[in-house]
């Protein structure tokens, strides 16, 4: 097996293209798994079980099946239903939904980490139950949850070759469709797990910096 | 001063004109336990009563209770004559007004400035403006020796400023009614002198009706108007605090004075 330099350097318009759509769908993917997990969340804190019951059987349904399987689903049943989107479309929505089913538990756990006094004192200054919300519990909540939320970001992007097998053209897709046209396997294999690195550790730095930045 | 006639379970109280706080029949109870049974007491606007008695005996309920932190099983509760139990949430909320707490682990919301700390709810529920809520804002943490800590972070302050910031925090909702829930017990012995000065200060100097729960008995007797036994759920002997500390009548009450004093 030789390494070819010449490969590499054939393989790198490819590997932007690739890498830009596996930035949107880790970006717009944690977007969606963040605003909806919260939605999630706080719903499970309805107290009715009208709204509790359902949700919890959506999301642990979502969360214990596999994303392939929502992928394929999304992409190939909805379109029956006449519901199409386009295929990096469907897998934010497919990646985003899959994930929001674990931030929302890190969203309880956070929630629940805040100390009861809060509430009381909260209480005691008969701020309505909205302003309790926004001002005082989600404040504190989320910048508990900061790390956790960062675990899953990482998590996400190494999910995101899945989104090969919906047609996205994200980094693992670009290097096989390289590898299959030039039977060069080696050279965009290894750029794109380099990357994959190169991302994972950015993002752990940044979100290090963001933990700093919060605490208080 | 302590002209008060001790409440009577056996006879329905009689509303004295001033009369601001009353439980009528109250019971609370925590499964199987019963921790208030039945209590009548009222309080009169303007008075400082201080509540003493074990740990179990249903002090702090009573404060958490008026504080709508928790419901009674049983009994009515008003404020100001406005109901506080039974009532709607509506009801509740506006009778609530009157009334301010002071928490032993001070609950200041960590994610605010000092100064956001206190204007928060003059803002958000009395509808005051910016302005006005920063500037008496100011005008309280001067009061409570803190007018430097404005920008301040709640974790950036000592126990016992952050329980001056709760004090002032409290005050700036103008409660006819301060609840102070062992207010000095999560402090460390240097700094607890600080708070019960500022307290004694704003029992002298303000009209504002005190109910305080405390094991600092020296700060009790130098406040108080009005001292109340408890044990058990009831209240077992009241009076002023010269009579009570000095010259208690009940068996419980020396008891439980000579094992703290």
């Amino acid at each position: 097996m030789k390494w070819d330099w010449n490969a590499v350097s054939d393989f790198m318009p490819h590997f932007w293209d690739g890498l830009l759509v596996t930035l949107q769908i880790l970006v717009l993917g944690s977007l969606v798994s963040f605003a909806l997990g919260l939605v999630w969340a706080l719903l499970m804190r309805v107290p009715s079980r009208f709204v509790t019951w359902p949700v919890g059987v959506v999301t642990e349904f979502v969360r214990n099946t596999p994303l392939l399987v929502q992928l394929f689903f999304l992409f190939y049943v909805l379109p029956e239903w006449n519901i199409t989107f386009s295929a990096l479309t469907t897998g934010v929505v497919a990646i985003g939904l899959h994930y929001s089913t674990y931030t929302m538990q890190v969203y309880r756990a956070g929630i629940e980490g805040v100390p009861v006094g809060q509430w009381e004192a909260a209480t005691a200054l008969n701020l309505p139950l909205k302003r309790t919300w926004t001002a005082v519990i989600l404040p504190q909540a989320i910048r508990r949850v900061v790390p956790a939320l960062g675990n899953y970001v990482i998590s996400m992007l190494k999910d995101t070759p899945l989104l090969m097998a919906i047609t996205v053209l994200e980094m693992l897709g670009e290097a096989r469709l390289f590898s299959q046209q030039n039977f060069q396997f080696t050279e965009p294999l290894t750029v794109i797990g380099v990357a994959f690195i190169v991302i994972s550790y950015l993002a752990s730095l940044a979100l290090r910096a963001l933990e700093r930045r919060l605490a208080h | 001063m302590p002209t008060d006639t001790p409440p009577n379970p056996e006879t329905s109280p009689e509303r004295s004109s001033g009369e601001l706080i009353r439980f009528e029949q109250v019971t609370k109870r925590f499964g199987e336990n019963t921790v208030l049974d039945h209590l009548d007491f009222s309080v009169d606007a303007g008075k400082h009563v201080t509540l003493i008695g074990p740990s179990g005996s249903g002090k702090t309920t009573i404060l958490r209770l008026l504080m709508t932190l928790l419901k009674p099983d049983e009994g009515t509760i008003t404020v100001d004559g406005k109901k506080l139990f039974p009532a709607s949430e509506k009801e509740r909320r506006e009778a609530r007004k009157q009334i301010g707490m002071v928490f032993q682990q001070f609950n200041l919301f960590p994610n605010m400035s000092v100064l956001r700390n206190i204007t928060e709810a003059p803002v958000t529920v009395l509808g005051m403006s910016k302005d006005e809520a920063v500037e008496r804002a100011k005008g309280l943490l001067d009061m409570v020796g803190l007018a430097d800590k404005c920008d301040a972070r709640p974790s950036q302050l000592s126990g016992g400023q952050q329980q001056r910031v709760a004090i002032a925090r409290a005050l700036a909702m103008r409660p006819k009614v301060l609840l102070l829930d062992e207010v000095t017990s999560a402090l460390d012995p240097e700094l607890v002198a600080g708070v019960l000065d500022l307290l004694r200060d704003i029992a002298r100097t303000t009209d504002i009706t005190m109910l305080c729960v405390t094991h600092e008995m020296n700060f009790a007797r130098d406040i108080s108007d009005q001292v109340l036994m408890f044990d058990a759920g009831r209240v077992i002997e009241t009076g002023p605090p010269e009579q009570i500390f000095n010259e208690p009548e009940n068996d419980r009450t020396r008891e439980f004075l000579s094992a703290i004093l």
